[in-house]
């Protein structure tokens, strides 16, 4: 069953579009994520599916309600986790839920028994008393996924979850998500830009970029995708090597980068030796090779040409001025 | 969904009110104010004799300008709380939740006006242990209904407020050059009476009916107008206030 599906979903501001065409469907009982760097659109993206952004153009569907038309409908199927904490931190952690649950209109019992499975998932039932201004950052995220499950959500949306948290409780918060996808079933999407955070918690992701979907698969075959090893060498002479391994065809994939090269290859231990012969023929020195396993940054990398870590420069340069109607969502 | 939801309009009053009482420093700050201005005035101004004032204390003229002022600036504060949700993002939370905006408005206007009204009469009381006499009943039920409506325009006020400021930047600077001024020119906190060039001026001045009205319908003299005719200014300034509030916040976007 269909839970997310999204038809060409376009978000301009001004001149800018942040959301380009976007199309996917998100299954239920999935935790499906959205992978990309800052300013990629992925919070843009979230905005429209939450009822908070009109898109420009295109439509989408969430537990087959549409986002426009029928937002009530919409709005009692989701619950959602903002990227900028949303407490009330001059309320308890309690009233806090208290108050979300009566706005979906829980009655009293029910109110009284869901706030006790939510914080218990959470492990907050003896902080539900203490005002949040008074909370860490963790146990704010926690408080808040908690308030984001109380009214049964059928997905709950997840701005990135673990943004701002020290490691220990980056690891604590996904096991809370592992958690409530698989106890509640609740259909998880979330963005993020951490690599191993994706790698970690999704079935599936859609890298994105730049509002762009560059391709959406499980994580397992996007990095076979990749090729089962990959190769990493810094040479001189990068354009030769290139032309000459292009011909071999047991390699998989060739990308040059500034001062890289990377191969995906199959057993990629046996194949260090043929390629050092290769450009010892050439005459070409080899300075440094690896091999390793691929990670999602490899999978980005093949598909963008950048790895996430130079988009972040990229941006900084392109995005400097920052365009009207950008800045009020921003902040 | 519910164009008035009730749920929703009690958990935003109610949030308020939870706020409220917690927030002791500010319920003192908001307090201390007026007092020291009803006491400290009141008494300096004591033995000062305004012509048009003829045989009134000067405190029992001031008590009601000191009321409306401090109903005023509560619920204006209450008001342009919305952009304090905005910046810490609990707006957000309050947006996707299947609830009309004109709920969320309707909770907090009432949120609002509750806390300013209870510092009001917290004001009144204070000025009736003073000796401020009371007209008659009626004057006091009228009174009532004067600090009601004044708390839902000051509201209506900073509604509009937040929602076309970005920030706290401009928030003192409005106070200082536009309410302040205005609450100097209405008579608050002296009379204008028996002057032709202010009588005119207070004229064009909103507040000026609020604080007339209470003094008609509280002290029942030193009035320039029936307080009957300073209803109906103020029940219009309040509409449209609220009015403009409710628009502007609804047409935000987060």
């Amino acid at each position: 069953m269909t839970i997310i599906k999204t038809d060409q979903l376009t978000k301009k501001f001004n001149e800018l579009t942040a959301v380009d065409n976007v199309s996917f469907e998100v299954k239920k009982g999935e935790i499906f994520g959205f992978l990309g760097p800052n300013g990629a659109g992925k919070t843009t993206t979230i905005k429209m599916l939450t009822t908070l952004l009109n898109p420009t153009n295109g439509s989408a569907e969430i537990a087959g309600y549409d986002i426009i038309k029928k937002r009530d409908d919409v709005r009692y199927n989701i619950g959602v986790v903002f990227q900028e904490p949303a407490l009330d931190t001059e309320l308890t952690g309690q009233e806090n839920l208290d108050f979300h649950a009566r706005m979906y209109s829980l009655d009293r019992e029910k109110r009284k028994n869901r706030i006790k499975e939510v914080l218990k998932l959470v492990d907050l039932q003896d902080k539900k008393d203490v005002l949040v201004k008074n909370y860490s950052g963790g146990m704010k995220r926690r408080l808040e996924i908690a308030r984001g499950l109380m009214h049964y959500p059928t997905v709950l949306f997840l701005d990135e979850p673990t943004l701002g948290l020290d490691a220990q409780t980056r690891r604590a918060i996904w096991e809370y998500i592992k958690k409530m996808n698989k106890e509640e079933g609740t259909t998880i999407f979330l963005t993020t830009h951490y690599m191993d955070e994706a790698d970690f918690l999704c079935d599936r992701i859609g890298i994105i970029d730049r509002g762009k979907i560059l391709v959406i698969n499980s994580i397992e075959n996007l990095k076979n995708s990749v090729g089962n090893d990959v190769i990493t060498l810094t040479c001189s002479n990068m354009s030769k090597l290139v032309t000459r391994l292009k011909k071999e065809s047991w390699i998989k994939k060739v990308k040059q980068h500034d001062s890289s090269l990377t191969l995906g290859v199959e057993r990629g231990d046996e194949k260090i030796p043929i390629i050092i012969e290769i450009a010892q023929s050439l005459n070409i020195k080899i300075k440094s090779i690896s091999v390793r396993k691929p990670t999602l940054d490899d999978v980005f990398l093949s598909y963008t040409g950048r790895t996430m870590r130079d988009d972040e420069a990229y941006h900084v340069q392109k995005h400097n001025v920052i365009p009207p109607g950008r800045q009020q969502r921003r902040r | 969904m519910k164009l008035f939801d009730l749920n929703a309009i009690y958990v935003m009053w109610l949030r308020q009110m939870k706020r409220f009482v917690r927030s002791k420093s500010r319920l003192a700050g908001t307090l201390i104010q007026p007092i020291f201005f009803l006491v400290i005035l009141g008494s300096g101004f004591a033995n000062a004799r305004f012509a048009s004032l003829g045989e009134v204390d000067y405190v029992n003229f001031l008590a009601p300008g000191i009321i409306a002022m401090a109903i005023l600036f509560s619920s204006m504060f209450t008001g342009i709380s919305v952009l304090w949700d905005k910046q810490f993002g609990f707006l957000q939370e309050v947006l996707v939740a299947p609830v009309s905006r004109i709920s969320i408005i309707i909770g907090r206007t009432l949120g609002g006006a509750t806390t300013a009204l209870i510092q009001g009469f917290i004001i009144l009381f204070i000025a009736i242990a003073l000796g401020v006499p009371v007209s008659s009943i009626t004057g006091l039920i009228l009174t009532f209904i004067f600090m009601i409506l004044i708390a839902f325009t000051a509201v209506g006020f900073g509604l509009v407020l937040a929602t076309k400021m970005k920030d706290f930047q401009g928030f003192p600077l409005i106070m200082n050059l536009v309410i302040m001024p205005l609450i100097f020119l209405s008579s608050a906190f002296f009379p204008v009476e028996g002057n032709e060039i202010w009588q005119r001026i207070v004229m064009i001045n909103p507040i000026f009916y609020m604080v007339d009205g209470l003094r008609g319908s509280l002290i029942g003299g030193s009035n320039i107008l029936h307080p009957l005719v300073d209803l109906f200014a103020v029940f219009i300034i309040c509409s449209i206030m609220l009015f403009l509030g409710s628009y502007f916040f609804s047409k935000s976007e987060v």
